[in-house]
């Protein structure tokens, strides 16, 4: 299968132009083609959330889309949020409640919660639980990235209030 | 000048410090295996066996070879070179089997790999493995292990005398004839299903061959890159020194990256055939049917006890289902001998008779997975204790703090020959107690219209096991060991080299923390380096909840002895006495003097500047110690939980769940907490949601995350966990190990509390997980009778 489209897209304020096979998944394309490895694949049929991402503001799993979807597409990754020396405020909350242990669930969690903070009102523990049962992480128990986010929201609806 | 008044050394260990890997990890630049990408890449893929057992008449690979971007196409025939997988053991009574890195002749489970193919990408692989046909005869097999046990059994491999490979017996004084005679006994029947480790990230190898200096790099995903190097380095017949395993950033194991695979050893061996990298990365469908799974027992049990709730006898039948090979270096007896060992628990149970039997049925070979043996061997115990309690109408407290053992006990020799010392037993009860009451349970079961039940379990567990006990049960190979490297190179930088791997157990951080209180410099200065065999010598990886105990404690005697080189070329500088040295958030000084360096003017004065230092007062700043705490230490906890049952829709919801746990000395709080409620995570999956189901062909059913689950942050209550930490171990540090002990109380825990939630309507809760579904036919079963 070699027949390719050409695709353009703007992947965290970057302009990328490409090549692509119609039936490559969005995942591989911006691991493998884009270099962007910080989306990560769990399990490929849209059940673990690890590979999410954001498409023109709306989060979606990236392992269910195919490369040429994202044609025209303003896309956001994990490495568009904050860099090691500048994290983002959702990055050093979860570094504060120790949210995250191995690592590779956590890029996935991270877009959802940028989502869900503008989105949703989260009001109790029970919302947010409920927000993030779309993510499997099999090392924290959750218990640590509820509190992560319980912070953001709280520092969220101060913000919102003042 | 330091004023000894003023200056408090810092105390790094046992505070909450910020992890040190989570920059990384937190934007995107972790580098997992899969991440990794090289120059000329030939990317595998498997075709799997989709027999459970089967004879392989033929394979057509002539389409499949000829296919554009195909780069070779292999099967059994073309790895002859390479000896079969064999886990030795010097257990009696066990048979080796014997695992060929593709299928040979014959298929033992569904998803065993059969062929492998190389190709410019993944997507190419996958094209020809759809062109591949294999003719297949299907044999007779017994899927359950039960039916594997029967003499007329078919057997799963010719060669052995039965599908039985492992038999073992504990014997402590005559328990039939002690059960017989005792005024009260209860009995269950338990079982526990396969469950397996669902790390987030699949199982990943790359492997990299230098053709020039014929020496391979081999990126793993693995939680044991020593005994990986070690083993494939026998297989493959090559030296240590040829071959290097990386183990990257990895995204969790639990178990399941912790044992020797057919596909690590095939990449391997293909890229140095080949003279490219090699890629194989694991999709979910991979990892739910061909990874290592875990448990799958049934324990026919009973305990006798006196008219007080003493414990007087405990006999147990114990069968494991081990699946189709043992596995490399474990063995099957890993699991199910556990189970037998460690029975008798944290109680006082003077006599014991326990059989524990290992049966191969066509199904992927069990392995570690968090907990080992313990979360079936403390399901079977304290729904035992449990239904003693309610025979004896005395409260499931006051039974079990009638039976643990007590401080003054110890060091106490268990019947089954596990020796527990210096463990707060009794106090980790006493904690669980005080916090239940809080939860004032009586007033909520009053205003509400569900069922509550809050169910108890006690564990003890060895951890940090040192060179006098296997790991494994009869397995050859020593664990009990782990050795530091610590440096201090030419600019006065700090580096730790270890032969541990960490996998989300925040080692980096923890580890920092243990050398830089040592040496007297902050952790965010110290370089730890693991998990990559060119830095250590001989180490084993990290599992059996061993890192904090071994590293941690090569790490003290190693930065100790380092400590002292530091001091003594420091006194020659500063004209003083050794002792009169001391160190501190990177300075090293002399009190109420004007003698106060750093790091990096030390070690100018040792390696650059030729005049400070007379030629034999150069020291080199290094040094490495090993430790081996021999026995290992005992932690034990006391698990609470909570729940709520719908009467109406019989939806099982976990309201709280409580940990009391001591094991020693905490090194960093916030990492034990996360440890603590990731175990107790799995220990919920294990009760209530996570079941391997296989059809009466041997088919796996639960082949996606959508049939296996796993607890989402919806399925999880909030944690209240309490540390205790009574008398320290006398090993450095203090530390025990306690990255297991979540998933080996919670499943009794829930298994109790759900139990005592539908106490009015006397079900027997004997098997987990226990859904809505199992507890309508427990109901509709019971309302026939």
């Amino acid at each position: 299968m070699s027949y390719k489209l050409k695709i353009a897209l703007n992947v965290n304020s970057e302009s990328f132009e490409a090549d692509v096979e119609p039936r490559m998944l969005a995942s591989d394309f911006l691991r493998d083609e884009l270099g962007l490895t910080g989306t990560h694949v769990g399990c490929e049929h849209g059940a673990c959330g690890t590979c999410t991402i954001i498409l023109n503001g709306v989060s979606v799993r990236s392992c269910l889309l195919l490369a040429v979807q994202l044609d025209e597409a303003n896309i956001e990754t994990v490495e568009g949020l904050g860099t090691t020396r500048e994290m983002h405020r959702i990055q050093h909350a979860f570094r504060e409640h120790h949210a995250l242990q191995c690592g590779f669930c956590t890029p996935g969690f991270l877009i959802t919660v940028r989502e869900i903070l503008d989105t949703l009102p989260l009001r109790n523990d029970k919302e947010i639980r409920e927000a993030l049962s779309g993510n499997i992480c099999r090392c924290t128990g959750y218990d640590h990235i509820v509190k992560a986010v319980r912070t953001l929201v709280n520092e969220r609806d101060k913000r919102l209030n003042s | 000048m330091i004023d000894s008044t003023a200056f408090v050394r810092p105390k790094y260990v046992g505070k909450p410090i910020r992890r040190l890997e989570d920059p990384r990890l937190l934007t995107g630049q972790g580098r997992y295996t899969a991440d990794i990408q090289l120059p000329r890449t030939a990317h595998l893929a498997f075709i799997r066996s989709n027999q459970a057992y089967a004879r392989i008449n033929g394979i057509n690979l002539d389409e499949a070879k000829t296919l554009n971007g195909v780069i070779g196409v292999f099967t059994a025939s073309d790895f002859t070179h390479i000896p079969d997988i064999k886990a030795v053991s010097n257990m009696e009574n066990y048979q080796v089997t014997s695992c060929p890195v593709l299928a040979r002749d014959v298929v033992r489970y569904v998803g065993e790999p059969v062929v492998a193919i190389a190709a410019i990408s993944r997507y190419v692989a996958e094209d020809a493995a759809a062109l591949i046909e294999i003719d297949y005869d299907t044999l007779d097999v017994a899927v359950t292990a039960r039916d594997a046990l029967a003499k007329n059994a078919p057997k799963l491999h010719d060669k052995l005398a039965s599908n039985i490979i492992l038999e073992r017996n504990f014997a402590t004084g005559n328990a039939p004839v002690e059960i017989a005679n005792a005024p009260h006994k209860v009995s269950g029947r338990f079982s526990l299903t396969r469950k397996t480790s669902v790390s987030t990230e699949p199982r990943a190898y790359l492997a990299d061959y230098d053709v020039g200096k014929d020496e391979l790099i081999l990126y793993d995903s693995t939680n044991i890159p020593g005994i990986v190097r070690d083993e494939i380095g026998h297989l493959l017949n090559l030296n240590g020194n040829q071959i290097r395993v990386i183990a990257p950033d990895v995204g969790g194991s639990f178990g399941g990256k912790g044992s020797l695979y057919p596909e690590e050893i095939i990449v391997a061996d293909l890229s140095r055939r080949l003279e490219r990298p090699i890629k194989y990365v694991a999709d979910r469908l991979e990892e739910l049917t061909a990874s290592s799974q875990a448990f799958g027992e049934e324990v026919e049990a009973t305990l006798a006890f006196d008219a007080d709730g003493q414990f007087i006898a405990l006999d147990a039948e114990i069968i494991g289902d081990i699946g189709a090979y043992s596995i490399y270096p474990w063995t099957a007896a890993l699991e199910p001998v556990q189970v037998a060992s460690f029975l008798p628990g944290p109680y006082k149970t003077p006599v014991y008779r326990g059989r524990v039997r290992g049966v191969c049925t066509p199904k992927p070979p069990t392995g570690p997975y968090r907990g080992v043996g313990r979360p079936m061997a403390v399901f079977v115990m304290e729904r035992l204790v449990d239904l003693a309690a309610t025979k004896l109408n005395l409260s499931k407290v006051e039974i079990r703090r009638r039976n643990l053992v007590r401080a003054e006990d110890f060091p106490h020799r268990s019947s089954s020959g596990i020796v527990w010392d210096q463990s707060g037993f009794q106090e980790c009860l006493e904690t669980a107690e005080k916090a239940v009451s809080k939860l004032n349970l009586e007033n909520r079961k009053k205003k509400s219209n569900k069922w509550i039940g809050v169910g108890y379990a006690c564990y003890a567990e060895l951890t940090g096991i040192g060179s006098r006990i296997s790991v494994a049960p009869g397995m050859p190979m020593n664990t009990g060991t782990e050795t530091a490297s610590i440096s201090i190179d030419a600019t006065g930088a700090v580096t730790a080299k270890f032969g541990i791997a960490s996998h989300g157990q925040s080692l980096e951080t923890t580890l920092a923390q243990i050398v830089g209180e040592e040496l007297g410099i902050k952790p965010e200065d110290v370089r730890i380096i693991q998990g990559d065999t060119a830095f250590s010598l001989h180490g084993t990886g990290t599992y059996a909840s061993r890192s904090a105990v071994l590293g941690g404690g090569a790490a003290i005697k190693t930065s100790r002895a380092l400590l002292i080189k530091v001091k003594q070329v420091a006194a020659t500088l500063f004209n003083v006495d050794p002792e009169q040295v001391e160190t501190g958030d990177g300075l090293i000084f002399v009190h109420n003097t004007n003698h106060a360096i750093n790091f990096k003017e030390l070690a100018q004065a040792v390696y650059s500047d030729m005049k400070t230092l007379p030629m034999e007062k150069r020291e080199t700043l290094a040094a490495q110690e090993s430790f081996d705490p021999f026995l290992g230490t005992t932690s034990s906890s006391a698990h609470v939980a909570v729940v709520e049952i719908d009467p109406e829709t019989l939806v099982i919801k976990l309201q709280d769940f409580i940990v009391a746990e001591d094991c020693g000395k905490l090194i960093n709080p916030l990492v034990v907490d996360g440890q603590v409620h990731g175990g107790v995570a799995q220990g919920v999956g294990v009760a209530l949601l996570e079941e391997l189901k296989f059809d009466d062909m041997g088919q796996p059913i639960t082949a996606t995350l959508a049939d296996y689950l796993i607890p989402t942050s919806a399925e999880m209550p909030p944690m209240q966990v309490h540390h205790l930490e009574t008398q320290l171990p006398p090993n450095p540090g203090g530390f025990r190990g306690m990255g297991e002990g979540g998933t080996i109380g919670a499943p009794a825990a829930i298994a109790n509390a759900v139990a005592d939630a539908v106490s009015h309507l006397g079900l027997c809760i004997d098997s987990l997980p226990i859904t809505p579904n199992k507890l309508h036919a427990l109901i509709a079963a019971k309302s026939k009778h």
